[in-house]
């Protein structure tokens, strides 16, 4: 594959911002017909680097190259001319607006330059949703689809503008296993006919899967750039973040203690009848992390919701230390309950506020006598969390959305933790966030547990609940349909006890 | 704090970029001396005493509606109703000073003036308690929501005299409301009893916003709604407070301006609402919410109010001050989106020195 024709070409490229370099004198090749993968970690640089291809962004040096001539991308509408299209990671869809409408959003087909040809878009978005294996209405507005048909759209905006060249940012970071399988094929399907992909995402074993060539960002420099034949993990984990290889073992014997959090025949019906969780029991003990293993749309995420009440019809119990949750947010939180959402801008944390202000959000009463904020001891504790969990920032006074993302993700467990909980929920910890930050963050988990806090954390990758569980509890379709202990756990059985199709099974 | 060093150059940007800012953040301060300084050559009387208080009388009608206005729009909420609650409430006062209580079977209760002023604050604070469980229980927008309380307590207002204009408002030594007239008329110490009201409310409401959980939850509350309610902020509790104080700064103006004219008029502060959210956004409040300062809502009153009472005194027709006030708010809004995307820059050039 490496024998392909290059399709365009950085040379040089640096890249300024001001106060940092984000780019620094890279080369890069991208190969026509064939998957060019990019990773590092967040920050070293994959954005921009794509941000400049995609004309968002120009060089501050070096020069981009397209056929051996030397092209330059003022802004989007240029590079798109010149077949280049971009997936962001960041969904850019009118949630009102319907399929067909997204689809050609800005490419209006119109007969005349006025009238909108609606049944042109209409069969034309029928035919990529074919390609895509979708069984997706063009009239459906965009926001009654699920997230990852909603990435799926997203990338059929890019195809109906017949793109040569197709960056792909993190396309798979919301699909479940069967759409991540369709666009495997599409993927292939478009490198057979000669597109050239670009390929960034943060699970290594699909890039090594799908990649042909793989480039290796860290810190703004290449550090690493060749065929895929060849790569594995350690590989590509070593010339991302340097030698140190990350791995987040137990230490010492798991010794749990009484148990902290039982779930009772927990369900949330679905509108139009079924359960989006259906009669789920599960039971944690004090120091025990519990990994809950599912697909997208398992019903993983409402289980935690329920038990965090967000439901207001959600049926059965849910006891901490023996005593029914009831009530809101607030009186949950002060049972020792706390959440960490899975999307973290949306759920997690308050944009306009500063770091201080977002960590002690949950835990304000410490700080109030008679009704009065002691500034200064939330100060204080403000800066104590950011020194335990290791946040980088300039200040706690800083906006929060300054922080990069595993350093807000860690924002939203301090705050979760600034409540002194007994029991931690976590949504997708590491979502979005890098295999450095993704460390911490599990080695931060580990010892949480080991200070006798009981943990339930939500994933859908696999190496992460095998590696980092005491307990494996799989859901598929609103059920538990397996539990392992983390000894007898193995990919294999996880995997297939989380696919759908096997619910009549377990039933 | 873990502070890097960072080259020499980029401490300079940095330096000169914090200084454009800190002027940047001081804007509306900086037009209030601009304003005051202006009016103080150009407006003959200006600064006699005797102009200063009825201008700072003028400016604290609206700041305390501001003041309300302020900590609804940090929701990410609008109270367009404040303008026919002040009419409402002055209107209430009327009917109390003037007649009482009709039970009934010939039987009238008088009111003194502190039971007066009690009732009227019921009155403002209820519709903001209708605002608040319009917007919370029945997710009507605020916008709708408030325009429909604006038209019914107008309405109402006009209802209650037929049209007409309360006069005389001299209360009744006998009931003990002869003291009506002290609220907007009487001083102390020199100062006007409306500004050490308005002194008295500004400060509570600052302290709310900074040094309570209430304060920071308002804050938090429109900043990211999801993301507060699954923090454990009571959204809707943040919410139906937010309304009933602005109802309650409202009937504070009613009672003001009744008082003051010794009159009450159905058609009183129509329009109020718009020049309390001009001072507020002039101040600094972030219409989309979570951003906001009672500090800076209070000098953006100023300059609103100073720059109508100079442009009367100089003579300027009201036609071409209407046209000069609504400049200077878009100026001000144009001026914020500048800071704010400085602002973003010297953060980013501070992260960007301690490394990622």
């Amino acid at each position: 594959m490496t024998d392909a024709p290059i399709g365009l070409s950085i040379r040089g490229g640096t890249k300024v911002y001001p106060g940092t370099r984000a780019l620094k004198d890279v080369d890069f090749d991208l190969r026509m017909g064939a998957v060019n993968v990019l990773v590092g970690e967040n920050g070293a640089g994959k954005s921009t680097l794509m941000k400049v291809i995609a004309g968002v962004e120009e060089l501050t040096e070096g020069r981009i190259e397209m056929d051996g001539r030397t092209v330059r991308f003022r802004s989007t509408r240029e590079a798109e001319r010149h077949g280049i299209g971009i997936v962001f990671q960041e969904l850019n869809l009118f949630p009102n607006l319907s399929v067909a409408e997204n689809i050609f959003m800005a490419h209006e087909r119109t007969r005349g330059g006025i009238d909108i040809d609606q049944r042109a878009q209409a069969a034309a978005t029928r035919a990529l949703m074919r390609r895509l294996e979708q069984d997706i209405h063009p009239e459906t507005p965009v926001g009654d689809l699920r997230i990852g048909q909603q990435q799926i759209v997203e990338i059929a905006k890019s195809l109906a503008r017949q793109a040569r060249i197709l960056i792909l940012d993190e396309p798979t970071s919301a699909l479940s296993a069967t759409e991540v399988e369709v666009l495997f094929r599409v993927i292939a399907d478009l490198k057979a006919q000669g597109v050239g992909i670009v390929y960034i995402s943060h699970r290594l074993e699909e890039l090594i899967r799908i990649g042909d060539t793989i480039t290796v960002l860290r810190d703004g420099v290449v550090t690493g750039a060749r065929p895929m034949a060849g790569v594995d993990v350690p590989w590509i984990v070593r010339n991302m973040i340097g030698d140190a290889s990350k791995d987040f073992p137990r230490e010492g014997s798991a010794e749990f203690g009484p148990e902290v959090l039982r779930a009772e025949e927990v369900c949330l019906p679905r509108q139009g009848g079924g359960w989006l969780v259906d009669h789920v029991s599960l039971s944690l003990r004090e120091g025990e992390i519990l990994g809950v293993y599912g697909l997208m749309g398992a019903g993983r995420t409402e289980f935690l919701d329920c038990v965090m009440g967000q439901h207001p019809h959600a049926g059965g119990r849910v006891l901490v230390g023996g005593v029914p949750l009831e009530g809101d947010v607030a009186g949950r939180i002060r049972r020792g309950v706390a959440l960490i959402p899975e999307d973290r801008k949306r759920d997690g944390l308050i944009g306009t506020l500063a770091i201080r202000e977002n960590l002690t959000l949950s835990s304000l009463r410490d700080f109030a006598r008679l009704g009065r904020l002691d500034l200064r001891a939330e100060a204080r504790s403000a800066l104590d969390f950011v020194k335990r969990l290791g946040i980088k920032a300039a200040s706690v006074e800083n906006p929060v959305l300054s922080l990069s993302g595993g350093n807000q993700q860690k924002v939203v467990i301090g705050k979760a933790l600034m409540t002194r909980p007994r029991v931690l929920l976590m949504d997708e910890p590491s979502r979005g966030i890098d295999i450095g930050a993704k460390a911490e963050v599990f080695r931060v988990m580990r010892q949480l547990a080991e200070q006798g806090l009981g943990i339930v954390f939500v994933t859908s990758d696999l190496d992460e609940v095998l590696s980092l569980s005491d307990r494996i509890v799989v859901m598929a379709n609103g059920r538990i349909t397996a539990t392992f202990d983390a000894a007898e756990a193995d990919a294999a059985r996880v995997a297939q006890a989380a696919a759908p199709t096997l619910q009549e099974d377990a039933a | 704090m873990t502070a890097a060093p960072a080259s020499a150059p980029a401490r300079e940007a940095a330096a000169s970029g914090s200084t454009l800012l800190l002027i940047l953040r001081l804007r509306t301060f900086v037009a209030l001396i601009l304003v005051f300084g202006f009016f103080a050559f150009a407006a003959p009387n200006f600064l006699s005493a005797a102009n200063m208080v009825i201008m700072s009388k003028h400016v604290a009608l609206n700041a305390f509606l501001a003041i309300g206005m302020t900590f609804v729009i940090i929701t990410g909420g609008i109270d367009l109703s404040v303008g026919s609650i002040v009419g409402l409430c002055g209107m209430a006062a009327g009917w109390l000073v003037l007649n009482g209580l009709d039970l009934g079977f010939d039987w009238t209760i008088q009111f003194n003036t502190l039971e007066i002023c009690l009732i009227v604050v019921a009155i403002g604070v209820g519709v903001g308690v209708v605002n608040g469980l319009l917007i919370t229980r029945l997710n009507v927008a605020p916008f709708i929501a408030t325009l429909g309380t604006l038209y019914v307590a107008r309405g109402a207002a006009l209802l209650s005299s037929d049209g007409k204009t309360f006069p005389n408002l001299g209360g009744n030594p006998d009931y003990g409301s002869d003291t009506f007239r002290v609220l907007g008329a009487g001083s102390l110490l020199g100062i006007p009893v409306s500004i050490w009201l308005l002194a008295a409310v500004a400060l509570a409401a600052a302290y709310v916003a900074r040094r309570t959980p209430l304060g920071r939850h308002i804050y938090a509350v429109g900043g990211n709604e999801r993301g507060a309610a699954l923090s454990g902020v009571k959204v809707n509790r943040v919410k139906m407070s937010v309304y009933m104080f602005s109802g309650f700064c409202a009937a504070l103006v009613g009672l003001i301006i009744a008082s003051q004219l010794q009159a009450a008029h159905p058609a009183t502060g129509e329009t109020f609402e718009l020049n309390a959210i001009a001072a507020a956004v002039l101040g600094g409040t972030s219409m989309s919410g979570g951003r906001g300062r009672i500090g800076g809502t209070i000098v953006g009153a100023f300059v609103i109010g100073i720059l109508s009472d100079g442009l009367v005194m100089m003579g300027v027709s009201s036609f071409w001050q209407t046209v000069i006030k609504g400049l200077v708010i878009i100026a001000a809004v144009v001026v914020d989106q500048a800071q704010s995307r400085l602002q973003a820059r010297v953060v980013l050039q501070s992260q960007a020195a301690v490394g990622r």
